[in-house]
């Protein structure tokens, strides 16, 4: 079918702008990636899928400027044992970055392996995106698999013993990077996978995440800093049997951010965990965009999903859950949630679910609402100043998501940052 | 199903009405049945003649002709949605008859007295008789209440025509207007003209513009200010002529703080090509008036392999215009192949209130997208939704809705609780809410949850000695038993009644 015109022009208009990386064995998997792109075109404001985040921003073929934050703060996890790598407006910096190697990981750079003739990540990239485009199609996802310069290509073999952290800097006021992570983690393995940073004016990422049966892999991610900055992310992670995958992000600042995870459970007895919490103030757009498929028995999964929103702030929440026709015994939950903290902001949740199997316990909540004044009260008659008993509760809020995280130490930095956050910006 | 036998002994603990249904479970579908009557067809198809043949039929006006015309020049350029979950053979709506009626029925009956007796014997085989002195006979339960507190007047629509209403005589004294809407065409032109198509404007979506253009008969409410409707009001939709659209059009006005409630039950014979059925109700609610509008839909399904049933596309809609108006939706869906209906509110009067009951039912190959939408605007409005859908065999079932709270909508609540039962591993549950909220006052609680049917306790009814359909039957009723209590009495035994039938072959 003929695209509509008006995105037939839009798209072109875009790609015009993007040289495709030739040669090795990515060629023809970012060609393919482009025919999907040009197939159903670039989101408008009039598809489905972006009903409540108009995707302009994210489309338009120059992107709109961001200034840098200039902020002595330290950055989220800057107090961790962990392995640097280092990414400024989305070009690898050696000198900034840690030694790569670790025991019981290989973490090489996209840009250097894409030119081989051959390599493992052949087999993952682009192939989970791939997957992914059914039933809703993601052509931003698409765009950066054809068109992602650089990235890390991560295969956890072991247990390593630090976190690997992906940082991201911000320094053009006019970057745009895109970049594309793929990691494999073998059976029995486990690792934490860390990213923090504003990456550009306007950032795209992807990350394809093949958990083996029984590997584990832990995700945390801050997204933060800048206020004008864009981003459109996507996660897309398949899961073996009795593997674990657990993913965090905490979000604060951006003008626009469209967080998708593409979450799919084939194996017997999985586990998918997503979460995140945001604190939205003025211009801001945050879209969690989640679909879970489950497509084995036995199968876990969770979302919980809490925004915390003020002086116009918008919060979107897209979620669904799957279930095929043979995944019985599925576990499915879902929550999505919103603090509104004075009348302007918004919440705009669609949360569903759709199931073809019987033997299955789903269920999903959603709710917005105010402060509690009761709660409020009680705080205030115990002598705590209504701000502090403001953030009191928008931290106990935010709490259910912030549980996700299983490193107790990473979910204090978390918190830490969070109550910096309100109070700053108070 | 095993019949049970009659004189078996009804197990402690065990409802009546539910030992009730299930006995009464013969056939699979009770009103599969036609009557064979000559009819009057307009010639297939739909052309701007037909809708001035329907317009001239029904004796109407030229302001109303010219409403039709300019609804079917919308409706061309209109496309059929495709965003429900719902999947049928393209309808070709050239295929068509969009109007048929009884030849008894050429010139208009001026009494009940006069209407063909194959008629009125239809709607007695329905349990629905067109007299007066009856109450709803064969709803099991009602012999039991005198009488004359269960007066219900009905208007029977027979294809495209209404063929009676009762009591108009007694409502009249009330000065409640009851009747068809052709009737009130012609003889209420200054309400009809001020109201028609206000709730749901002629392009509102492309089956409600088809219906603007060609709907046929349909019934019509006025309740005054302040009056108390003294008896329910029910409408009965029975298609009979094959290849035939039912397309009716239903106007309720509410005045200042008047009461009504009103019934709707509908029917059809088996066929094994499908049915093309779409309706439209718009409901006014005016200050602290009260509007409780309930269906028990029973539409012909399909047969076991899902040939034939009625394709029903239904725009219903409530306008809350005045403060601390109130309306209630009941449904009770468990008929129909396919079923598209969102029936709403738009809550425009500060404290109005609007609430929406469902049980959607799905056997076989019934595939059904119903939901609702609250559209919240006026202060301190509240909503409340609580749909209970059941799917067996392969059927598909899908709770879709709207909770919008917008920006003036200050201290407005939502409630929703929407919940899925799967029977059987072939059929599939679905839950698309949209929520929007654009104010901090407003608070939005939605919750749903999707499961099959408990086998604990279905343990414990096969322990108390009941079969298994039976013991599915009387979880399932437990499971519907919050909107079942929504609905007026009569409705609720012959709903109660529905489900177990419904599910009928549904446990293997």
């Amino acid at each position: 079918m003929a695209l509509p015109e008006i995105k037939q022009t839009a798209t072109e208009a875009r790609l015009a702008t993007l040289s495709l990386p030739e040669g090795g064995w990515s060629e023809p998997a970012r060609r393919a990636a482009l025919a999907r792109v040009q197939r159903v075109g670039l989101p408008d404001r009039r598809d489905e899928y972006w009903k409540f985040t108009r995707p302009d921003a994210l489309v338009q073929p120059v992107a709109p400027q961001a200034a840098v934050l200039k902020s002595d703060e330290s950055m989220v996890f800057d107090s961790f044992e962990r392995l640097k790598i280092v990414f400024v407006d989305g070009v690898f910096d050696p000198q900034a970055s840690d030694d790569l190697s670790l025991e019981g990981v290989s973490v090489e750079r996209l840009a250097k392996i894409a030119e081989q003739d051959i390599h493992w990540a052949r087999d993952l990239y682009g192939t989970l995106e791939e997957r992914g485009q059914e039933p809703v199609a993601r052509p931003l996802a698409a765009l950066n698999t054809a068109f992602a310069r650089d990235g890390v290509v991560i295969h956890v073999t072991g247990k390593p013993s630090r976190p690997i952290s992906l940082i991201y800097r911000h320094e053009a006021e006019d970057s745009d990077p895109m970049l594309h992570h793929v990691v494999r983690v073998d059976p029995g393995a486990e690792a934490t996978i860390l990213e923090n940073g504003p990456a550009g004016a306007r950032f795209s990422a992807v990350m394809e995440i093949d958990v083996a049966d029984t590997g584990t892999l832990h995700h945390i991610r801050a997204q933060g800093r800048d206020h004008e900055r864009s981003a459109v992310t996507h996660i897309f992670a398949r899961l073996g049997a009795e593997s674990t995958f657990k993913s965090f992000t905490v979000t604060v600042n951006g003008h626009l951010t469209r967080n998708e995870a593409v979450i799919e459970l084939t194996g017997d007895d999985a586990v998918a965990h997503i979460a995140g919490a945001c604190v939205g103030d003025g211009d801001f757009h945050h879209d969690d965009t989640i679909f879970v498929t489950h497509d084995a028995l036995n199968c876990e999964s969770r979302q919980v999903f809490k925004k915390v929103l003020r002086n116009g702030a918008v919060g979107v929440f897209q979620g669904k859950i799957l279930v095929k026709p043979d995944a019985q015994k599925t576990d499915g939950y879902q929550i999505s949630q919103a603090l509104m903290l004075d009348d302007d902001s918004q919440f705009l949740a669609k949360p569903e679910l759709e199931i073809h199997a019987d033997d299955v316990a789903c269920s999903h909540g959603c709710t917005s609402g105010a402060i509690d004044e009761r709660a409020l009260y009680y705080l205030r008659s115990r002598g705590i100043p209504k701000a502090r008993a403001t953030d009191l509760l928008t931290l106990a809020f935010l709490a259910e998501a912030v549980e996700e995280i299983e490193d107790p130490a990473l979910a204090d930095d978390i918190v830490a940052r969070l109550e910096s956050w309100l109070i700053r910006r108070r | 199903m095993t019949a049970l036998d009659h004189s078996s002994q009804v197990k402690e603990g065990v409802d009546q009405d539910t030992v009730e249904a299930v006995r009464e479970v013969g056939g699979v579908y009770k009103h599969g049945w036609s009557t064979d009557i000559e009819m009057e067809y307009a010639p297939k198809g739909l052309t701007p003649d037909i809708v001035r043949l329907i317009s001239e039929k029904n004796e109407e006006p030229e302001w109303m002709t010219d409403w039709r015309l300019a609804a079917y020049d919308r409706w061309l350029t209109k496309k059929e949605p495709e965003w429900a979950m719902i999947d049928y053979p393209e309808i070709d709506f050239q295929d068509q008859y969009y109007y048929a009626r009884p030849k008894s029925m050429m010139v208009k009956p001026k009494s009940l007295d006069e209407v063909d007796p194959k008629l009125l014997a239809t709607y007695e085989k329905l349990g629905i008789p067109l007299s007066e002195q009856m109450i709803l006979a064969g709803v099991e339960g009602a012999e039991a209440t005198p009488a004359e507190a269960r007066k219900v007047a009905v208007d029977a629509v027979f294809d495209s025509v209404s063929i009676g209403t009762t009591f108009q005589e007694d409502l009249k004294k009330a000065g409640v207007i009851f009747c068809s809407i052709s009737d009130a065409i012609r003889d209420h032109p200054e309400l009809v003209r001020k109201y028609l198509g206000t709730v749901v404007p002629v392009s509102d979506n492309f089956y409600a513009t088809l219906n603007s253009a060609v709907f046929t008969d349909g019934s019509f409410v006025y309740v005054p200010p302040g009056v108390r409707c003294p008896m329910e009001l029910s409408t009965y939709f029975r298609i009979n002529a094959e290849n035939t659209g039912q397309f009716e059009r239903t106007l309720i006005i509410a005045d200042k703080g008047s009461y009504v409630s009103y019934l709707e039950g509908c029917t059809a014979p088996k066929r094994d090509v499908a049915q093309l059925h779409a309706a439209v109700v718009e409901i006014i609610v005016e200050e602290d008036a009260e509007v409780k509008y309930s269906t028990v839909q029973n539409w012909y399904p399909g047969d076991e392999d899902g040939k034939g049933g009625i394709y029903n596309f239904v725009t219903k809609r409530a306008d809350c215009r005045g403060d601390r108006s109130k309306v209630m939706w009941t449904q009770v869906e468990t008929g129909s192949a396919v079923t598209w209906k969102y029936p709403s509110c738009i809550l425009r009067g500060d404290d109005s209130q609007g609430e929406f009951y469902s049980i959607a039912i799905t056997n076989h190959w019934q595939q059904a997208d119903t939901g609702t939408k609250m559209i919240h605007l006026g202060k301190d409005t509240k909503s409340r939704i609580v749909s209970k859908g059941i799917s067996a065999g392969q059927a598909q079932n899908t709770y879709r809705g709207l909770v919008s709270m917008h920006p003036k909508a200050q201290n407005a609540r939502n409630y929703t609780q929407c919940d899925s039962l799967l029977i059987g591993d072939k059929c599939g549950a679905h839950a698309i809410p949209y929520i929007e909220v654009k104010n901090n006052s407003a608070r939005v609680e939605h919750e749903a949850t999707a499961s099959k049917v408990d086998e604990d306790q279905l343990f414990y009814c096969r322990s108390r000695g009941m079969d298994e359909e039976e013991a599915v039957a009387l979880v399932v009723n437990g499971f519907c038993k919050d909107v079942l209590q929504a609905l007026p009495m009569e409705f609720a035994m012959e709903a109660q009644q529905l489900v177990a039938i419904s599910l009928e072959g549904s446990v293997g």
